[in-house]
C-alpha cells in the first residue's frame, strides 16, 4: 500500500470518468419532458426595444413560450440582489429587465419549446423592432473619458512612490513606449448551458456550467426568492472556464425563470456565437516609461494603463502594479483607469491585469537591454527585486532567480547572438526573445467537512470546482495522505451548493485555499483517531504523542519505532464508531500576511519567421516555474503547458475583433476567433523549480492555473523583434503588422 | 414529418423516429441519451462532437439523423471493451492528456480512427489527424504524446 501522495505524479483521478463519457456536463442531465430555451440576441448596440413581436413563433405547434422583458414576472428590485461574489462595483445586467440594449447581442428573449431544434427555429420568428442610440465602443477613440475606476475588492489600487517624472527627466536612457492590445474571450471548449431539474414539489436541481456554485445559489436565491433548501446548485464537471464562469451567466438566470413560470425542466445552453456576448479580457492601451543608469539600472518606471469597462459596472484588473513588484527601482508611477464602452462588462481572464501588464512591461525591459546593449537576463538580475516595494514586506519565497538560470539553461540561451536578424535558415529569420512572469499566489477562507467510515474509506467535500485544473486529484492526494490511505479508499466531492462553503475557484488560489481546508478538517480526524488509538487497552500508542506518530499504510505508526501501529479501521473499532465526521474552516494568518507571496516564472521563446510571408511559428518555449511546492507534477505540468499555449494565442491570434459601426463583435466562432490549434504548437517544455516556502500558506503551493500565460506574449514579442528587428506593440502580431 | 431511422449505435442495433432537421449529434445526446459526444460549436469548427461512422471519423453536428440510416456508429461509450478501456483511453489517463475532459471523447475517436488506419503514426500524422479537434486546456502536447504510447502500446496487436 503506497499512501504517500503530495508531489507525486498521481493520474487523475476523474480520468476513467472522462474517457469514457461517463462525465457529464451542464447540458448533459435528461429527463422526461425537459424542454429547450434558445436565446435570441439584440441587432444593435445600444438604443431600446420598441416592439417585440411573438405571436409568429408562439404559433409553432410545440412552442411554449416566448420570454421577454415585457412579460418577464417581477423579481428582485435592488441592484445588490443581482451582485455576486465577484461582481465589480455597479449595477450588474438584468437579463429582461426592460428595453434597454446595453449592448450588442446582449438577451432579449428567450424562447422555450419541445425541442432544441423547434426552439432554434422559433427564436428565428421573433421580430424585434428598435430605436438606436449613439454608441461607442472604440477603446482607442475614447481613451481621454477616462476614470479611476472604483475600487474592487482584492484589487489593491495601484500606489506610486518617490518621484518618477522627476527620476525619467534626469535619467541618461530613456524608453518610453505604447502598447495595445484587443478584446479576447476564454472560449472554453464547453459552452456555457444550465439544465434545471424540477421536483415535483417545485425544488430545483440547477446544473451549471460555474466555478462557484454557491455564488450562483447565492445569486439565484436573491434574484427569484428562493430558500436555499428549494434550490440546489451542481456543477460536477466543467468543460473549462479560464475565468468566464466566476460569475452567473445569462443563462442560469434564463433557464431558472423558465423553469420557474413554467414549472416544468428546462434546458438552456448558448450558442458558441453567444459565447461572445458576456465576459471577456478588456481592450487594453500602456504606456511605459523607463529610466535607467548606462549600465541599465532603474531610475524611473511609469507605467499608465487604460482598459474598457462596461456602461453599468466598474471592472478592474491588476495590470500596472507588477511594475512596482518586480524591480528595484525608487520613483515608480503607476496609474490604471478605465473607459465605459457600449460593451458587456470585462471579467477576469486567465492571470487577469497580469496578461497584459507583463506584455508592456517585459516589452519595454527588452527594448531597454537593447539600447543599453546588455543581455535581457543581465537587466533584469541588475534590477531584481528583493523586497516587495509595493507592499514594503518580504517575499515569503522568490527563485526567479533560478527561473532565468534554469530556463536559459535548458534553452540554450548563452548561444544567442544579441544582434537581430543575425540568425537565420534560408528565408527564415529565427529569433530568440525572453520575458518574466509573476502571479499572486492568494489564499483565502474555506471550509471542508470529512467523514470517516468504520471501513476505513474517507469522504472529504468542499463547494469548489474543478475546471480541469485537477481539484478533484489534488485534494484526494492532500486528504489520503494527511490519513495515510491509499488514493482508492478516498473520494473527494465538489461542485454541489450544499456542501461546506468555498469561494469561487479562480485566482490560483484553489489549491493552497481549499487544500488547506482539507488538511485542517483531516487533522481533526487524526486527532480523534490518535485518542481512540491510545485508549485501547494495552495500546502501543499509550505513552506517545500526537506530534510523534506518522499517518502512513492504513495505520497510526510510532516515529521513533514503527513497529508500535494502531490500525485506523483498529481505532474505530475499539471505539465503537461506524463513522468519524469532522468540519474545518481554514485561512490566513496574520504570519503568512507578514510576507509578499508570489509565484514567478521565466519563459523563454525561439521564434521562426518567413521573411517574404510574414508567418510567425513558435518552434520551442521553455517555462521555468517558482510556485512552491508542486502537489502533483503531472497535473502541474499539464496547467503550465496549457497556459504556455494559451500565451502563443495571445501573443499570435487571439483577437474579438469589433465593427465598430454596428459596435458588434464579427469574430463570434471558433473559426474567425483563433485559439491555438495543433499546427501551432511545437516542443513545449516545463522546468519547476523547487520552492520550500513555510511561510506562504499550510500547504506551501502558490497555485498553477495562472503563472504559466504571463510573459508568454512578451517573450514570443520580443523574439519577433529579434528575428526580424520590428517591435511590434499592438497584440496579436499578425503578419499584417509584421510586413 | 419524423422518419423512422434504423442503425447500429456501438454495436447495438436502434430504432429511432426522427424529424428530418435533427443532427446525429442530437439524435446521440438527445434521444439515446449517449452525451459522450459533445456540443462545442454546432459548426464543425471544434471537434468535440466527433463520433466514428462507418470507419471515418465525423463531426456529428454536421451530419443529419437521416443521414446515419442504416450505418454504423462508434462513440465514446461503445469503446472499450466489457469495462476494459482502449489503450488510447488509457494513455490519456496516463500521460495526463485530459484536463477538463470536454474534448477528449473526439480526441479519442479521431485518434482511433487513425490508429486503425495507421497504427505506427508520425507524430505529424497524428497533428493531422487530430488538427480537427480543438483544445483549449492542455496545449495539445500530452495528447500527441498519448497517441503516441497508445501506438506502443497496441504494437503487435490489432486496434480494435
Amino acid at each position: 500500500m503506497r499512501t504517500e501522495h503530495i508531489g507525486k505524479p498521481i493520474s487523475r483521478v476523474d480520468g476513467r470518468a472522462k474517457v469514457t463519457g461517463a462525465a457529464k456536463y451542464a447540458a448533459e442531465y435528461n429527463v422526461p419532458g425537459l424542454v429547450y430555451g434558445v436565446v435570441v440576441s439584440s441587432a444593435i448596440a445600444k438604443g431600446r426595444i420598441t416592439r417585440i413581436d411573438v405571436a409568429e413563433a408562439l404559433r409553432l405547434p410545440g412552442v411554449l413560450q416566448v420570454f421577454t422583458h415585457e412579460n418577464s414576472p417581477l423579481l428582485a428590485q435592488s441592484d445588490n440582489s443581482y451582485s455576486d461574489e465577484v461582481a465589480p462595483p455597479g449595477s450588474p445586467f438584468r437579463p429582461l429587465h426592460d428595453g434597454e440594449i446595453r449592448y450588442s447581442a446582449q438577451p432579449v428573449a428567450l424562447v422555450v419549446a419541445d425541442t432544441f431544434e423547434l426552439a432554434h427555429y422559433a427564436a428565428s420568428l421573433v421580430r424585434i423592432g428598435y430605436e438606436r442610440d449613439a454608441h461607442a465602443t472604440n477603446l482607442n477613440e475614447e481613451r481621454e473619458r477616462a476614470y479611476q475606476p472604483r475600487p474592487r475588492e482584492f484589487i489593491p489600487p495601484p500606489e506610486s512612490r518617490g518621484n518618477a517624472e522627476k527620476a525619467f527627466a534626469e535619467a541618461i536612457v530613456r524608453l518610453e513606449e505604447e502598447y495595445s492590445a484587443p478584446i479576447e474571450h476564454h472560449n472554453p471548449m464547453e459552452p456555457f448551458a444550465t439544465t434545471v431539474l424540477r421536483e415535483e414539489n417545485g425544488r430545483l436541481l440547477v446544473y451549471d456550467k460555474t466555478q462557484g456554485v454557491q455564488n450562483v445559489q447565492n445569486y439565484l436565491c436573491n434574484v427569484f426568492g428562493y430558500s436555499k433548501g428549494d434550490l440546489r446548485v451542481l456543477s460536477p464537471f466543467v468543460g473549462g472556464a479560464f475565468g468566464a464562469g466566476l460569475r452567473p451567466v445569462y443563462q442560469v438566470f434564463l433557464a431558472v425563470l423558465a423553469a420557474r413560470e413554467l414549472k416544468r425542466s428546462v434546458r438552456v445552453s448558448l450558442m458558441r456565437q453567444q459565447m461572445f456576448t458576456f465576459t471577456h479580457r478588456p481592450a487594453i492601451w500602456q504606456r511605459v516609461a523607463l529610466g535607467a543608469a548606462p549600465d541599465g539600472t532603474l531610475e524611473a518606471i511609469t507605467h499608465k494603463a487604460i482598459a474598457e469597462t462596461s456602461q453599468f459596472e466598474d471592472y478592474s484588473e491588476t495590470v500596472v502594479n507588477w511594475s512596482g513588484l518586480l524591480y528595484r527601482c525608487d520613483n515608480v508611477e503607476l496609474s490604471h483607469t478605465v473607459v465605459k464602452l457600449d460593451l458587456h462588462t470585462p471579467g477576469d481572464m486567465r492571470a487577469p491585469g497580469a496578461v497584459w501588464g507583463l506584455h508592456a512591461l517585459e516589452c519595454a525591459m527588452d527594448e531597454l537591454a537593447f539600447k543599453v546593449g546588455i543581455d535581457p537576463i543581465e537587466l533584469r538580475l541588475k534590477n531584481y527585486a528583493e523586497r516587495d516595494q509595493n507592499e514594503g514586506k518580504p517575499f515569503s519565497s522568490k527563485e526567479l532567480r533560478a527561473c532565468y538560470r534554469l530556463g536559459a539553461e535548458k534553452f540554450g540561451w548563452a548561444r544567442r547572438n544579441p544582434q537581430p536578424r543575425s540568425m537565420r535558415e534560408g528565408n527564415v529569420l529565427i529569433g530568440w526573445g525572453m520575458a518574466g512572469g509573476v502571479w499572486e499566489a492568494f489564499h483565502i477562507t474555506a471550509d471542508a467537512k470529512a467523514t470517516l467510515t468504520a471501513d476505513g474509506r474517507l469522504t472529504v467535500s468542499s463547494a469548489t470546482a474543478d475546471i480541469g485544473t485537477g481539484t478533484y486529484t489534488i485534494m484526494t492526494q492532500i486528504a489520503a495522505e494527511m490519513l495515510g490511505l491509499p488514493i482508492e479508499d478516498v473520494t473527494f466531492k465538489l461542485g454541489d451548493s450544499s456542501l461546506s462553503k468555498s469561494p469561487v475557484e479562480g485566482g490560483s488560489f484553489t489549491a493552497s485555499t481549499v487544500g488547506s481546508a482539507v488538511k485542517a478538517v483531516c487533522e481533526k480526524i487524526r486527532k480523534k483517531l490518535f485518542q481512540l488509538a491510545r485508549k485501547i487497552d494495552g495500546s502501543p500508542l499509550a505513552n506517545t504523542k500526537l506530534d510523534n506518530v506518522r499517518f502512513v499504510d492504513g495505520q497510526i505508526r510510532s516515529h521513533n519505532d514503527s513497529s508500535r501501529a494502531v490500525s485506523l479501521i483498529e481505532a474505530m473499532r475499539h471505539g465503537g464508531l461506524s463513522a468519524i465526521e469532522e468540519k474545518a474552516s481554514a485561512g490566513p494568518t496574520p504570519e503568512q500576511m507578514q510576507y509578499s507571496r508570489f509565484a514567478h516564472s521565466a519563459v523563454f521563446t525561439e521564434v521562426r519567421i518567413d521573411e517574404d510571408l510574414g508567418t510567425i511559428r513558435v518552434m520551442r518555449v521553455v517555462g521555468a516555474v517558482a510556485a512552491g511546492r508542486i502537489l502533483n507534477p503531472k497535473t502541474a505540468r499539464s496547467q503550465v503547458l496549457g497556459a504556455i499555449v494559451m500565451g502563443i494565442g495571445t501573443a499570435l491570434e487571439e483577437e474579438s475583433v469589433i465593427d465598430h459601426t454596428f459596435g458588434r463583435i464579427m469574430t463570434h466562432n471558433l473559426a474567425d476567433y483563433h485559439v491555438p490549434v495543433n499546427a501551432d504548437v511545437h516542443d513545449i517544455e516545463v522546468i519547476f523549480v523547487q520552492e520550500q516556502d513555510e511561510a506562504v500558506n499550510p500547504l506551501g503551493a502558490k497555485g498553477l492555473g495562472e503563472i504559466g500565460i504571463v510573459g508568454v506574449a512578451a517573450a514570443i514579442a520580443n523574439a519577433v523583434f529579434h528575428a526580424t528587428g520590428k517591435r511590434i506593440r499592438d497584440l496579436p502580431i499578425t503578419l499584417d503588422k509584421l510586413l | 414529418m419524423k422518419r423512422i431511422i434504423t442503425l447500429t449505435v456501438n454495436g447495438e442495433p436502434v430504432e429511432g423516429a426522427v424529424e428530418p432537421n435533427r443532427t446525429l449529434l442530437s439524435f446521440l445526446r438527445e434521444d439515446l441519451g449517449l452525451t459522450g459526444a459533445k456540443h462545442g460549436c454546432g459548426l464543425g469548427d471544434c471537434g468535440a462532437c466527433t463520433v466514428i461512422l462507418d470507419g471515418k471519423p465525423v463531426n456529428s453536428c454536421l451530419v443529419l439523423a437521416v443521414q446515419a440510416d442504416g450505418r454504423e456508429v462508434l462513440t465514446i461509450e461503445g469503446l472499450a471493451d466489457n469495462g476494459k478501456l482502449h489503450p488510447i483511453q488509457e494513455a490519456f489517463i496516463e500521460t495526463g492528456a485530459i484536463q477538463c475532459g470536454f474534448c477528449s471523447p473526439g480526441m479519442i475517436l479521431s485518434a482511433k480512427a487513425l490508429l486503425d488506419e495507421s497504427p505506427k503514426p508520425t507524430e505529424t500524422e497524428i497533428r493531422t489527424a487530430i488538427s480537427g479537434n480543438l483544445c483549449r486546456c492542455t496545449g495539445y502536447q500530452k495528447i500527441v504524446e498519448a497517441i503516441l504510447a497508445a501506438a506502443g502500446t497496441a504494437q503487435g496487436k490489432e486496434v480494435s
